[in-house]
């Protein structure tokens, strides 16, 4: 194929920009919240993250110190201060009347009412002088245009991590996604084994009902088995999460492990058994280790699969604290925080960040999981 | 910390407890039909029949339980009222078919079906016929399959932020509408326009399914014999007349897997209609319909029906796959 290529730079330089586009409309939302997310809160909210590498102008409302700050100077009651407060930026014009709040070049005195002066300096400071006692408790507006240097900060992923219960939430997923991945493996190994190599009546409707099994919507699952948890007293825990996610996921599993071990050599079975072992000591001894490949790529979709699932979870888990995964709480948040856009990025960073590293180091399972028959679709 | 602890100790209770079986039951079962002694011939045969059973014994309750009950249970539940105890006959149905939000549901999940399994199909060919020809192809590849590992909701964050509005005056942050303020436009709360914004949520389902249509076409690609495209190559067809004529013909198969495996997925799309619109502005769809049914109707009757209409949708593809495999073995 390279043949045909070489010949046609014009046709190389195409497909290379045409894939070049792809991997940007691709790549460039996810690249878009991982740049926010590291973004001050402030700047994050009135530019674009693809302007987040230069300098911002910004028109700000902020307000002067409250009255009770006021000093006496001379005839004048002032109030004194910075517009930037603890960040730091530059003046390139001010007002005090929403009408032009940019009337004023930085180091200029503003008259203003009553014989008020305001005088805004480039870097932020301002002097708010009054003959008559200033009386707003809040402060009097001032309104700045800034240019502000970009600004990159962690304090997102601390507030997350720590005040907004991600890293809670991280745990939680955790604790229910390690048993949900490990506990199905084993179990449908032997299954995947007696349906690939033991012969018995029904091999094939068993093999069948799998296959079948296979595109079972969840969504039929759920109440049967809500009910059937009240029943039987398991109710809302990780006990029962734990339980959904290994019987959704052997469907899968079986299948996809049958398709390997059915495709191992069939002399090495044989001869094995030959030798008198039977298929417990097959299984254990030859089976399960030239499997690894299988049971990777297995393991790598189980554990996406249940870091990344929502519906179950807010099923079968409670809403509290102690039991809310990250993705629940992403869904809480977008209802509750919709516009924080510094909670929602960080937060939806830090929950795919698992699931990306899993990808990035283990993509070969991945493929060769997704390449011997189907996946699952939830 | 005290929660992980218990995930691994039940970790360890779970395989040991599995370990514990599969090797205590082999053991008694040895131990009952010996294969040593009189009748040895005879117990393995005894043994041979009953150790596929022990094998998939606790496979078989699991599957029983999660996935076979349920359906049959669901179809006793629809004709049941709200609480699934009184019985109702056929009033969810008739309910069902009455109901404007369900047909407005079913309609958005049809119009999934045609657009998102075409769209990621057509672009996951379209990027695993390109990144073949060219030298960064395998890093290109996994940029574009990387949304794979993203959670529905996770992605739904990162194309909210895509698709953020702010009213007119407003510097936009979400870069869909800048660009359309950059190209003089009107920017638009996208996710709000009915019947558009399913188009919009539908875009998140194929950024996510196009890589995984890319690496099965891929692999499908260079599983075609190199003969065929030298013979057409020499008798003078160009690259766009060999991947028509000689590629994809021999390539329907896999495409109607992979078609085949996203319509399943689009079927019971759930996540991002609920963290997008929760069905508001005319973008409702049957799982999350069912969704709303279950736990902010508290009818258990109706949200079951709803959950069948899902499992009969389903159903071709079920058949299909059985008689797949039939055809296979």
């Amino acid at each position: 194929m390279d043949s045909i290529v070489g010949k046609n730079s014009a046709l190389t330089w195409a497909v290379n920009i045409s894939v070049v586009v792809l991997v940007l409309l691709w790549t460039i939302p996810t690249f878009g919240l991982l740049v926010s997310s590291i973004r001050d809160k402030d700047q994050l909210v009135s530019t674009g993250w693809w302007t987040s590498f230069s300098s911002v102008e910004r028109n700000l409302i902020r307000r002067s110190a409250p009255a009770s700050e006021q000093t006496k100077a001379d005839d004048l009651y002032v109030l004194k201060g910075n517009v930037f407060a603890d960040k730091t930026g530059e003046i390139t014009a001010f007002g005090w009347n929403s009408k032009d709040p940019t009337a004023f070049k930085p180091g200029d005195t503003a008259q203003m009412r009553k014989g008020k002066m305001l005088q805004v300096n480039a870097d932020g400071a301002y002097v708010l002088s009054s003959p008559t006692p200033h009386t707003r408790k809040k402060g009097t507006r001032i309104f700045i245009t800034s240019v502000e240097a970009p600004i990159f900060t962690l304090d997102n992923y601390s507030e997350v991590l720590f005040a907004e219960g991600i890293g809670k939430s991280f745990l939680n997923t955790m604790t229910v996604t390690i048993p949900a991945t490990i506990i199905p493996i084993l179990i449908a190994a032997f299954a995947a084994y007696a349906l690939a190599w033991m012969e018995f009546p029904g091999r094939s409707i068993m093999l069948a009902m799998v296959v079948g099994l296979l595109v079972v919507p969840l969504q039929m699952s759920l109440i049967p088995l809500l009910r059937l948890y009240t029943d039987v007293g398991i109710g809302k825990g990780y006990l029962g999460i734990w339980l959904a996610h290994t019987g959704f996921g052997l469907p899968l599993a079986i299948y996809l492990l049958r398709n390997y071990i059915a495709g191992l050599p069939r002399e090495v079975i044989e001869s094995a058994r030959v030798d008198g072992a039977n298929d417990f000591l097959i299984f254990v001894k030859i089976i399960l280790p030239l499997s690894f490949p299988a049971l990777a790529s297995f393991a790598i979709f189980q554990f996406l699969w249940v870091w990344n699932d929502l519906l179950i979870a807010t099923v079968f888990l409670g809403n509290n604290e102690e039991q809310l995964v990250m993705t629940g709480r992403l869904r809480e948040m977008l209802g509750s925080r919709g516009g924080n856009w510094e909670i929602l990025t960080a937060s939806a960073f830090v929950s795919i960040f698992v699931p990306l590293m899993v990808f990035f180091s283990l993509q070969k399972y991945l493929v060769r999981g997704l390449l011997s028959g189907s996946v699952k679709g939830g | 910390m005290e929660q992980m602890l218990i995930a691994l100790f039940t970790v360890v209770v779970g395989v040991l407890g599995c370990i514990t079986y599969f090797v205590g039951s082999n053991f008694i079962l040895d131990f009952i039909f010996p294969t040593t002694g009189s009748n040895a011939t005879k117990n393995i045969q005894k043994s041979a029949a009953i150790r596929p059973w022990l094998f998939m014994g606790p496979a078989i309750i699991l599957l029983t339980v999660y996935l076979v009950y349920p359906v049959i249970n669901s179809v006793w539940l629809s004709f049941h009222g709200p609480s699934g105890k009184e019985f109702i006959g056929i009033d969810n149905y008739t309910w069902l078919f009455g109901d404007a939000k369900f047909l407005e549901s079913f309609l958005n999940n049809m119009m999934w079906l045609i657009v998102v399994p075409a769209a990621s199909t057509f672009f996951g060919l379209m990027a695993a016929a390109l990144t073949d020809r060219i030298s960064w192809g395998n890093i290109a590849k996994s940029l574009i399959f990387m949304p794979m590992a993203i959670s529905f909701i996770g992605a739904s964050i990162i194309w909210k932020f895509v698709y953020d509005y702010r009213g007119d005056s407003a510097d936009q942050i979400g870069i869909l509408n800048a660009l359309m303020v950059h190209f003089g436009a009107e920017p638009q709360a996208w996710i709000a326009m009915p019947f558009w914004n399913s188009f919009f949520l539908m875009i998140i389902l194929i950024w996510i399914q196009t890589g995984f249509a890319m690496v099965i076409l891929s692999a499908a690609l260079r599983g075609i014999p190199e003969e065929t495209i030298e013979a057409a190559i020499l008798d003078g067809a160009n690259p766009l007349q060999v991947f028509l004529k000689i590629k994809m013909p021999q390539m329907w198969g896999t495409v109607a897997v992979v078609w085949t495996t996203i319509t399943i997925l689009v079927l019971k799309v759930f996540d991002i209609v609920m963290a997008m619109t929760n069905g508001q502005w005319g973008s409702q769809v049957l799982a999350n319909y069912m969704f709303d049914w279950m736990f902010r109707g508290h009818d258990f009757g109706r949200s079951a029906t709803i959950a069948l209409v899902i499992m009969v949708l389903v159903l071709p593809v079920m058949v299909w796959n059985v008689r797949n495999l039939k055809n296979e073995n």
